[in-house]
C-alpha cells in the first residue's frame, strides 16, 4: 500500500504509536499522533492517508449484552440437552416460536389491501396510538374521553423508555428516577445513556423470596419530592413478584404525598394473568387517582411482535392541552432519533386490536399462553418439591407470576446451571418460563437442587 | 436549557401546597388559580382531583417540524389544485404513493412463508441484510468488504443510521465536531447536536450560481481542525439538488485525506439520483479506494419506496478487521438502551431482493424508471418556464440531480405561492421534483411566474 511506503519515509510507524499511546494514555498518544499529521509529514502526504493506525484503535471490545448474550451462547453449545431460559420470549410445547394466529391473519389482510408505505407521522399510525391507549386505559376511561392522553407509537418497550427519558432529561432536569432493585438490566442504560440520575429503591427481599414492601415504602420516601417512579405494571422482570391491590394503593399513597410521578413499564399486558384488564390494575388504579403519570408500552410479548418493535409511551396530563403540548415535545425528540415509526408492527396492532372478531382470538390465544407459563410453574414447583429432600418451600415459584422466576440462585449457581447442566440464563438467577416445557421441568429441577446446594 | 426556553423545574412547593390544601379541604386551592394553565377541570374518577396544578403546566408547544409540517398543511387545505411539492417521498404521474412491484412481490414472498417467524433481530440486525446493505454501497469487490474490515449495523433508515453514528463517534473519537454544509436537510443538525456533537458549517451552495461554491468548500476544510468530521452528501444533495463532478469529489478527497478528517457520508438516493446505482456509490468508493477511514449512513426509504419500513444501515469502514469487530461491539452498546434491536419487516423485504439475481434486475428497472420520471419532470418544468418568458436563468432546475430542486425563489415568494396558488414547499425555496406531474406542471410554472413577476 502506498502508505506504506510513505511511512517508512521518516513518519512514525504504527507500531511506535502505538507504543506512545499505550505508554502516554489513550488521550496523550493521540495528541501525539496528531502532531506527526499536523508536523512535516502531512506536507508528504497528497495521494493517501497519513498514518496506517486506526483512528478508533483504542477503542476497546464492550462485553456481550448480559440477557441477548445469552442466546448467543446458547447457540453455540453443541449439547443435547441444553435449555434456552434466558431472554423472555415465548416458545410453545415443542420450544419453538409462536406467531400468533391473529397476527398472520393481520397480515394477509394487509397484504390483500396492498396498502402503501408511506411515511407515518413522527407520533406513529392515529389508529394505532387509539387502541394502544384504549386497551391500556379501558376504552371508557374518562382520561381518554378528555384527551388528556398524549400517546406516542415507539419501538416497543426500550424506545418508549428511551423517548420518556429524553423527555425528562430536557423538561425535568433535576429529577432523578427511581428503580427497583433489581429491575430489567437494560433499564439503567437507558436512563444512563439519556443522561438521567437514578437510585434504586429496595423491592425484593431473598429472604422470603418476596417483596420487600416497607423497604421499598421507605425508600419512595426518602428520595426527594418529584422523582420518577419506575414501576412494573404487572409481572415484574426479573423477579416475577407483583404488588397486591392493596399494597398498590399504598404505593399510590406515597407517590401522592411526596408528588411524585409514577411511570409504568407494562410489557406483560395480558401475559401476567392472562386477563388484559387485569393486568393494567395496577395503571388503572393509579388514574383513577388523578396521578400524571407514564407509561410505556410494548406488543412484543402480548402480541407475540418482538422483531416489529412495536410499542407506546402514554403520559397522562391533568388538561388536555397539556397532553398536546407533551405529544409535541415527544415529537420533536423523537425526529431526530429515528424520524418517524416502523409502520408493519403498528399495522397489525390496529388490525387485531380494532377488530372486535381478532380482538376476542387474541384473547384466546393469550389465555394458552399464560396458561402454558402457568401449567409449568406448577410442574416445576411440584418436581423441585418431590426432590428436594431438605424441605425448602420452592412455593415463591408459584406467588411469582408472568414469564420469568427469579430462583433465588446466586451468580456462581447460576454459571453453574449453564457449565455444567448447559441451562442457559442470566447471571441474577433469572429464568424465563415461557422457554421451558413441561418435558424439561424435570431436568431443570435437577439441575436447580444441584446448583442451589452444591454450589457455594 | 432548551433552545425554545423552556425549562420545566416546576414549582414544587406550589403541587405540596396544592395537596395539603386539597388534603385539607377537599376543594381546589386558592394557590392554584395563580397558575396560567388553570382550569377548572371536573374529574370524573375521583372526589378530589390529585393535584390542581400538572408537572406539565411549563411545557411549551413545540413548533410543527419544517419538512413534515409542510404535509400536515397540505392535508388541512380543501383546494382542488392543491399541490404537495414538501416531503421527499416518489409519486406516481397520477400523484399517487408508489410500492414497487419487486417490494410486493418480496412481502407476499415474506408473510406467506409458514417457517417465518418474529423474533428479536440481534442488535446489530438481519446479517444478510448487513452484508449485502455493504456490497450495494461499497460495490462486491470493495477490498474494505473482503478484508473484513467494514462493521455494519442495520438501522432506522437514514435518521436512525447517522444518530447511531454521531452517538458512537461522540463516545469514541477524539475529535467532537462535524462540519455539515451549509445549506444541508433540516434534520442533520439536530441529530448531531443531540449525539453529543457540536456543530459547525462549511460553505456548499452559490446562491449566485446556483451551484457549488467549491472554493468556499475547500477553504472551510482546510480550516477546520485536524481530524474533524465531515458530513457528505453520497449524490443528490438536499435541499440543493448541486454534486460535486468526479473531479471536484477527488480535490475533496485529498484534501479530506490530507487534513486527517473523518468522512461521514449520508447516502439517501443511491440509484436514484442517476438512475444507476454504482454510478451514485462513486463518491463513496472513491474515499474507500484509497484504504481510508470513513462512516456511511444508508437509507432504503426512497430508492426502495421503503419509507415507512424504516430500514437503513450505517457502516463504518476501518483500517482493520480487529479495529471493525470492537467497533461492532461499541455500536451495540449504543443501539441496546435506543431500541434495543432493529424493526425486521423492511430489512427482510431488502434482503429478499438483494440475494436474487432476477429480483434485484427488477429492482434496477423499476428504479431508472423512478428516475427516469423525474429528470423528465425537470425538463417539463424547465420548458414551462421558458415558455411562459419567466424572468431569470431557470437552467439548474435542468442541471441539478436527485428528487429536489433548489428554486431560488424567497420565503415570501413561497408563502405567495401557498397562498395564491396552494402549492406547499418548504420556505427554503425546495421542491420535490418527485412530487410533480405533467399535469401539475403548468400550475407549478403559473406560480413561479407570478410569485417572480408580481411587484413588491
Amino acid at each position: 500500500m502506498a502508505s506504506s511506503t510513505m511511512l517508512s519515509a521518516g513518519l512514525a510507524s504504527p507500531a511506535a504509536l502505538r507504543e506512545n499511546t499505550k505508554k502516554l494514555g489513550a488521550a496523550a498518544g493521540r495528541r501525539v499522533g496528531e502532531f506527526f499529521l499536523n508536523g512535516k509529514c502531512s506536507g508528504r502526504v497528497k495521494m493517501a492517508v497519513a498514518v496506517n493506525v486506526s483512528r478508533f484503535e483504542d477503542v476497546t471490545l464492550a462485553p456481550p449484552d448480559p440477557i441477548l448474550g445469552v442466546s448467543e451462547a446458547f447457540k453455540a453449545d453443541t449439547s443435547d440437552v441444553k435449555l434456552n431460559l434466558g431472554v423472555g420470549a415465548y416458545r410453545t410445547e415443542e420450544l419453538q416460536p409462536y406467531v400468533l394466529n391473529v397476527v398472520k391473519k393481520a397480515e394477509k389482510l394487509m397484504l390483500e389491501r396492498g396498502e402503501n408505505k408511506e411515511y407515518l407521522p413522527i407520533e406513529g399510525l392515529a389508529a394505532f396510538n387509539k387502541v394502544t391507549a384504549e386497551l391500556l386505559f379501558g376504552a371508557d376511561n374518562p382520561v381518554i374521553q378528555l384527551g388528556r392522553v398524549a400517546t406516542v407509537q415507539s419501538l416497543s418497550g426500550t424506545g418508549s423508555l428511551r423517548l420518556a427519558a429524553a423527555f425528562i432529561q430536557r423538561y425535568f432536569p433535576e429529577a432523578k428516577v427511581l428503580l427497583s432493585s433489581p429491575t430489567w438490566g437494560n433499564h439503567k442504560n437507558i436512563f444512563n445513556d439519556a443522561r438521567v440520575p437514578w437510585s434504586e429503591y429496595r423491592y425484593y427481599d431473598p429472604r422470603t423470596v418476596g417483596l420487600d414492601f416497607e423497604g421499598m415504602l421507605e425508600d419512595i420516601k426518602a428520595a426527594q419530592d418529584g422523582s420518577f417512579v419506575l414501576l412494573h405494571g404487572c409481572a415484574h422482570n426479573p423477579t416475577g413478584i407483583d404488588p397486591t391491590p392493596e399494597q398498590w394503593e399504598k404505593i399510590a399513597d406515597v407517590i401522592e404525598e411526596k408528588n411524585h410521578i409514577p411511570f409504568f413499564d407494562v410489557a406483560y399486558q395480558g401475559f401476567a394473568s392472562g386477563s388484559l384488564d387485569v393486568d393494567a390494575s395496577s395503571v388503572r388504579t393509579f388514574v383513577a387517582r388523578g396521578l400524571e403519570l407514564f407509561v410505556a408500552q410494548s406488543y412484543s410479548k402480548n402480541l407475540g411482535l418482538y422483531a416489529e418493535r412495536i410499542g407506546a409511551i402514554n403520559v397522562v396530563c391533568s388538561f388536555p392541552d397539556d397532553a398536546t403540548r407533551v405529544k409535541s415535545q415527544l415529537k420533536r425528540l423523537a425526529r431526530p432519533m429515528y424520524s418517524n415509526p416502523p409502520v408493519h408492527g403498528a399495522r397489525i396492532v390496529a388490525n387485531v386490536v380494532g377488530d372486535p372478531t381478532l380482538f376476542g382470538e387474541w384473547k384466546q390465544e393469550m389465555e394458552l399462553m399464560a396458561g402454558r407459563t402457568k401449567n409449568v410453574r406448577q410442574r416445576l414447583f411440584e418436581n423441585l418439591s418431590e426432590k428436594d429432600e431438605s424441605g425448602k418451600d420452592w412455593s415463591f415459584i408459584l406467588k411469582q407470576i408472568g414469564m420469568f422466576s427469579y430462583t433465588g440462585l446466586n451468580k456462581a449457581q447460576s454459571e453453574n446451571m449453564t457449565n455444567k447442566w448447559h441451562v442457559y440464563m442470566t447471571k441474577d438467577g433469572r429464568i424465563s418460563l415461557a422457554g421451558l416445557s413441561l418435558s424439561k421441568c424435570e431436568y431443570l429441577a435437577d439441575a436447580i437442587i444441584d446448583s442451589f446446594y452444591n454450589v457455594s | 436549557m432548551d433552545e425554545m426556553g423552556v425549562r420545566c423545574s416546576f414549582p414544587v412547593a406550589v403541587r405540596r401546597l396544592s395537596t395539603l390544601g386539597r388534603h385539607l379541604s377537599g376543594h381546589f386551592p386558592a394557590m392554584a388559580s395563580e397558575n396560567p394553565n388553570f382550569t377548572i377541570s371536573p374529574s370524573p374518577t375521583a372526589g378530589t382531583y390529585g393535584s390542581a396544578a400538572s408537572v406539565f403546566a411549563c411545557i411549551a408547544q413545540a413548533p410543527e417540524d419544517p419538512i413534515l409540517g409542510v404535509t400536515v398543511a397540505y392535508n388541512k387545505d380543501q383546494s382542488p389544485v392543491k399541490v404537495n411539492l414538501g416531503v421527499g417521498a416518489y409519486r406516481t404521474e397520477e400523484g399517487k404513493p408508489l410500492v414497487l412491484n419487486v417490494v410486493r412481490k418480496a412481502e407476499q414472498l415474506l408473510v406467506n412463508d409458514p417457517s417465518r417467524v418474529k423474533e428479536y433481530l440481534p442488535i446489530t440486525g438481519l446479517a444478510d441484510f448487513n452484508k449485502l446493505s455493504a456490497k450495494l454501497i461499497f460495490g462486491a469487490d470493495s477490498p474494505a468488504i473482503q478484508e473484513n474490515r467494514v462493521a455494519t449495523v442495520q438501522c432506522l433508515s437514514g435518521t436512525g443510521s447517522l444518530r447511531v453514528g454521531g452517538e458512537f463517534l461522540a463516545r469514541h473519537y477524539h475529535e467532537r465536531t462535524i462540519y455539515i454544509p451549509q445549506p444541508t436537510w433540516g434534520n442533520h443538525p439536530k441529530i448531531f447536536t443531540l449525539s453529543g456533537l457540536s456543530v459547525k458549517y462549511y460553505r456548499y451552495y452559490d446562491s449566485e450560481t446556483r451551484g457549488l461554491n467549491l472554493q468556499g468548500l475547500l477553504e472551510d476544510l482546510s480550516s477546520a481542525s485536524p481530524g474533524a468530521i465531515v458530513l457528505l452528501h453520497a449524490c443528490a444533495h438536499n435541499p440543493t439538488g448541486v454534486d460535486p463532478t468526479l473531479e471536484q469529489w477527488e480535490h475533496i478527497r485529498q484534501l479530506i485525506r490530507s487534513k486527517s478528517l473523518l468522512p461521514f457520508f449520508d447516502s439517501a438516493y443511491q440509484g436514484f439520483a442517476s438512475g444507476s446505482l454504482d454510478a451514485d456509490a462513486r463518491s463513496v468508493r472513491m474515499f474507500v479506494a484509497d484504504g481510508g477511514e470513513c462512516l456511511t449512513a444508508q437509507s432504503y426509504a426512497k430508492n426502495m419506496g421503503l419509507y415507512g419500513e424504516r430500514v437503513g444501515a450505517l457502516s463504518i469502514v476501518c483500517r482493520s478487521s480487529d479495529v471493525a469487530v470492537r467497533v461492532e461491539s461499541q455500536l451495540k452498546l449504543v443501539i441496546r438502551p435506543m431500541y434495543s434491536n432493529p424493526p425486521i419487516h423492511g430489512a427482510s423485504i431488502v434482503a429478499t431482493i438483494l440475494k436474487d439475481s432476477e429480483k434485484f434486475k427488477e429492482w434496477t428497472i423499476e428504479l431508472k424508471s423512478m428516475a427516469d420520471r423525474i429528470i423528465s419532470m425537470r425538463k417539463q418544468l424547465f420548458d414551462a418556464l421558458r415558455e411562459r418568458g419567466t424572468p431569470g436563468d431557470w437552467s439548474h432546475i435542468i442541471k441539478q440531480i436527485g428528487m429536489f430542486t433548489f428554486t431560488g425563489l424567497n420565503s415570501e415568494q413561497v408563502a405567495f405561492m401557498t397562498k395564491e396558488y396552494h402549492i406547499y414547499m418548504t420556505s427554503d425555496g425546495r421542491i420535490s421534483m418527485a412530487g410533480l406531474s405533467s399535469r401539475t406542471v403548468p400550475h407549478l410554472a403559473d406560480a413561479i411566474h407570478a410569485a417572480v413577476t408580481r411587484s413588491n
